[in-house]
């Protein structure tokens, strides 16, 4: 007699990866992205970032979402509804893009890959197909397929990441720069390698057909064992690209679609993404808002800053002044930078304050007592972490 | 006239460190080193193709994170790691596996005796409030406590704020646990010998004491005191080895216009008028300046380069019995692969961290004894660290290296002086006791560095390879370090200090000695002063 699980339905759905990533999960700290476990971490999060930083770690971006977008009007499709000119995508590179409301607001940010002519991939965070339903009305020659669960991805950030493809046999990984796409045989069929990641570190990201999946990560793990391999969930994730100044949903900003109250959302300007808002190329979504916007100039403007003392400034407000009367801003995400040696932070703050000082009120536990300080806070220009080999092709031994 | 505002002699990383914020204030400061190499003890060597060592420190948890962010040694190229997964090798088969996670390593303890899984808390709780004392003096310069100067008298009476915090039953714990030996102090917590022996290896280490030695309990608080972002009592490693923390400070030392000699050894420190105004260097160079300031440990400085007659009556002779006895040797080994360890599971994670040869109480204190009598110690405690397993740059990849710190290893023998022979029969009794864990590990050697207190002292300079500059003992620390009256880095001879561990808060990569004396300096010079106060203020 066979017995069904009356829980089925509720339960997550697993990833291509899921039948090693479970061995690895030591700690059996699993989250959830769309519909799908998710490992929040498997051994511990610190070690794992570190593993990103020192060696080499693999993230399972399978739950992101994919979108095959085909056909003679997919170009125009796309630029219509992203702020960035996806006709200068050249083949075989990828372009990091967002796409706004009518009224500039943002929707999600993403990438798109040139996989030919007439051919890109979409990857973002939330599930959009609405969305590209409505960018794609008026244009004939297009489809939209939706093909996260066809692609098995899965990313290789750290400074040891290339010398791990090349050890599995990838000849030439080492050519590709930033953004590059290479394809390369494997088991009969094709993997995808992009120089591309979520950590501001050398990175590569893997795409391969699902039913390859685990040969895909047999091959890469026993290529890495010798360059300390090690899986990473989504905590160590959100420190690397805290780091490197990145941002998430839900942090740094509140998806358009999903905000109840009045520009609760964000503008790309706001977000310091203006250079991805291209008001030469062909009429866009959200075009004559954001025009107006970048001539009135952002509200808030997202900061980066170097915060005194060593408790990450969770949930602070900033003040004008220390005596935290005048309120300007609010943190978003902040920790302290192992890396770095820094207590870093993203911050809105309203634009017209940013030349002032900013002042942090910080709270903080001690054996279930709060305490707090107002420390000081430093803008910074540049991302926390932008180690040179993230840049350099090739990449150096590391 | 000054070629240069100041001398710093030895390039160690308190040498660098020193140097570092007197060019940031300013000053035209020089390092003198007598390699062609820099770092002292926190150095890495290629010494065979494709492996750098980290050839005397090894691992790092006492370097000060305020300093680490103020001098910016991260964009030097800094990176310090923690690692995981230290195993401690009991005398039979006991193997007792420090995970990382705190269920994990109670489970484990528990797998031990359900009487010290419970105890390791209030011992870790006793420990951390004794620590957290000690770390706030450790970027404070200690006050004198016979002056009535008002600095003095105000740091007197943040020491005794710090005290009474404690309560009071606590202050009588705190003046037992200074004196106590550090076997004696776990018999209050543990009833498992391999876990009192794991907790007290940190009581030993770098010092001639044993574990049954009063005053072996400090030494322990002194190696759990430092942290890794915050994790106190956790240790890292630097990626690159260890010299990659010199070098970065000397990065802050070139960004702020300093400049460093190598092969420029100090034969004598030169003495006008009662005032330190240059050194004569081997070569018969002479360079002046207005100070000199000493890295060099508390013994060579006024034995070696200070000429007796320009030192104050009683001078030489506390120098010369200053405490700095050689107690430790280290093997650095490169192996062609992961060596393997009977006893233990086949865990990715457990071979990350290091492995500790410690035995039971009974056998570091035989270990001991060896010592006393003018012998290396036929069954050794040793302290390994595997780097490689987790820094990708310091071996090719699938080959490794293995750090060996081992006790007892005496600076004299009593059957003659040290000969390359004796040394290599050292190292081979280190192999045999790691080949007894781990069959077929000699088959894995591909180069090997023996260093006994010999070696250490003839190449680094630490009288009696001394890892400390000065061992770790109450009669020689705080304001009595190194002498009584000469705490706050400034030395008998005027315009002269000192800025190495035989300073206070004494040794370990902390860069905190380096610090404090260039703070007080900048007090003497009447300039700004560029040292950041310690971050410890929410603990």
């Amino acid at each position: 007699m066979t017995t069904t699980d009356p829980y089925a339905g509720e339960r997550l759905k697993r990833t291509a990866f899921y039948p090693r990533a479970k061995v690895l999960n030591i700690r059996e700290a699993w989250a959830a992205w769309n519909g799908y476990k998710f490992a929040e971490y498997y051994y511990e999060a610190e070690y794992e970032y570190f593993c990103v930083r020192n060696a080499c770690a693999t993230y399972d971006i399978c739950p992101m979402q994919k979108y095959e977008i085909q056909g003679r009007d997919a170009e125009a499709m796309l630029n219509r509804m992203v702020t960035r000119d996806v006709a200068k995508i050249a083949l075989n590179r990828v372009a990091y893009c967002v796409w706004c409301t009518d009224d500039g607001r943002m929707i999600d940010d993403g990438t798109i890959f040139r996989l030919s002519g007439d051919k890109f991939m979409l990857t973002c965070g939330s599930p959009c197909t609405a969305w590209l339903e409505k960018s794609a009305f008026g244009y004939d020659e297009v489809s939209i397929r939706d093909v996260t669960d066809d692609i098995a991805a899965l990313s290789l950030q750290g400074p040891t990441s290339c010398a791990t493809l090349k050890k599995m046999g990838l000849d030439g990984i080492e050519k590709a720069k930033p953004f590059d796409i290479l394809h390369f045989p494997f088991h009969g069929d094709t993997l995808m390698v992009s120089r591309t990641g979520f950590t501001g570190d050398l990175g590569y990201e893997l795409w391969i057909p699902r039913d390859l999946a685990l040969e895909m990560w047999d091959e890469l793990y026993a290529a890495g064992e010798d360059y300390g391999i090690q899986p990473f969930g989504e905590a160590a994730t959100n420190m690397a690209r805290l780091e490197a100044a990145f941002i998430m949903p839900a942090m740094e900003f509140n998806e358009a679609l999903r905000t109840v109250n009045f520009e609760h959302d964000q503008t790309p300007f706001e977000l310091n993404l203006g250079w991805l808002v291209d008001f030469k190329k062909p009429h866009f979504s959200g075009r004559s808002a954001l025009l107006k916007e970048k001539q009135r100039g952002p509200k808030y403007t997202l900061t980066k800053l170097d915060i005194e003392g060593n408790k990450p400034a969770e949930g602070s407000y900033i003040y004008r002044n220390k005596r935290c009367t005048k309120e300007i801003g609010y943190v978003t995400s902040a920790m302290w930078s192992p890396a770095v040696k820094a207590n870093i932070a993203l911050a809105m703050i309203e634009t017209e304050h940013l030349k002032g000082e900013l002042w942090a009120e910080i709270y903080y536990e001690k054996e279930l007592r709060q305490y707090n300080r107002v420390v000081k806070c430093t803008l910074k220009n540049k991302p926390f972490w932008t180690p040179a080999r993230a840049r350099e092709t090739p990449p150096p031994d590391f | 006239m000054s070629n240069y505002d100041a001398i710093i002699i030895g390039a160690g990383h308190n040498g660098l460190t020193n140097a570092a914020y007197l060019a940031k204030a300013g000053l035209n400061v020089v390092v003198l080193e007598k390699n062609d190499y820099i770092g002292g003890a926190a150095v890495s060597r290629e010494l065979h193709e494709g492996w750098t060592y980290s050839n005397c420190s090894y691992v790092c948890s006492m370097m000060r994170q305020a300093i680490h962010r103020d001098l910016d040694l991260g964009r030097h190229g800094l990176i310090l790691v923690p690692y995981l997964g230290t195993v401690n090798f009991g005398d039979g088969d006991e193997r007792l596996l420090a995970y990382h996670d705190e269920e994990a390593a109670h489970l484990e303890l528990k797998r031990h005796s359900w009487h010290d899984a419970d105890a390791m808390h209030r011992f870790q709780t006793d420990l951390t409030r004794y620590s957290q004392l000690i770390r706030k003096t450790l970027m404070r310069t200690p006050p004198d406590p016979t002056s009535f100067r008002p600095r003095d008298i105000r740091e007197l009476l943040f020491l005794a704020k710090q005290f009474w915090s404690l309560g009071e039953k606590e202050i009588y714990e705190y003046v037992r646990f200074f004196t106590m030996s550090a076997a004696e102090y776990l018999d209050d917590y543990f009833e498992n010998d391999l876990i009192k022996a794991a907790m007290a290896s940190p009581g030993i280490i770098g010092t001639a004491l044993g574990v049954y030695s009063p005053g072996s309990s400090y030494i322990l608080l002194h190696h759990v005191m430092g942290d890794v972002d915050g994790s106190i009592g956790a240790w890292g490693l630097a990626r690159g080895g260890m010299g990659a923390i010199s070098n970065a400070i000397a990065g802050a030392v070139a960004e702020h216009g300093g400049e460093i000699r190598t092969n420029a050894g100090v034969q004598q420190v030169l003495v006008e008028n009662r005032k330190a105004v240059g050194v004569v260097l081997e070569n018969g160079d002479e360079i002046r300046s207005r100070i000199v300031v000493s890295n060099l440990d508390a013994k060579r400085t006024f034995t070696k380069i200070v000429d007796r007659k320009d030192l104050p009556d009683g001078i030489y002779e506390r120098a010369k019995n200053f405490k700095i006895r050689g107690s430790s040797g280290k093997v650095n080994i490169a192996l062609s692969g992961m060596p393997k360890f009977t006893g233990l599971p086949d865990n990715r994670y457990v071979n990350r961290g290091g492995q500790t040869f410690s035995g039971s109480l009974e056998t570091m204190e035989r270990a001991y004894d060896c010592w006393k009598h003018g012998r290396w110690s036929d069954d050794p405690f040793i302290e390994s660290v595997i780097p490689s397993a987790w820094d990708p740059t310091v071996a090719p990849a699938g080959q490794h290296w293995m750090s060996n710190f081992v006790q007892y290893c005496p600076p004299k023998l009593a059957d003659g002086p040290w000969t390359p022979e004796k040394r290599d029969a050292f190292g081979e009794s280190v192999i045999k006791k790691i080949e007894s864990y781990s069959p077929g590990f000699r088959d894995l050697i591909v180069h090997m560095e023996v260093r006994t207190p010999h070696e250490i002292e003839q190449e680094i300079g630490l009288t009696e390879g001394n890892i400390f500059q000065g061992e770790l003992t109450i009669d020689q620390l705080f304001f009595n370090r190194p002498f009584p009256g000469y705490g706050q880095y400034r030395m008998p001879v005027k315009n002269m200090y000192m800025c190495g561990s035989s300073t206070h808060p004494g040794g370990g990569v902390s860069s905190v000695c380096g610090a404090n004396a260039a703070r007080e300096i900048l007090i003497d010079l009447r300039r700004t002063n560029t040292v950041p106060e310690d971050d410890f203020y929410d603990e």
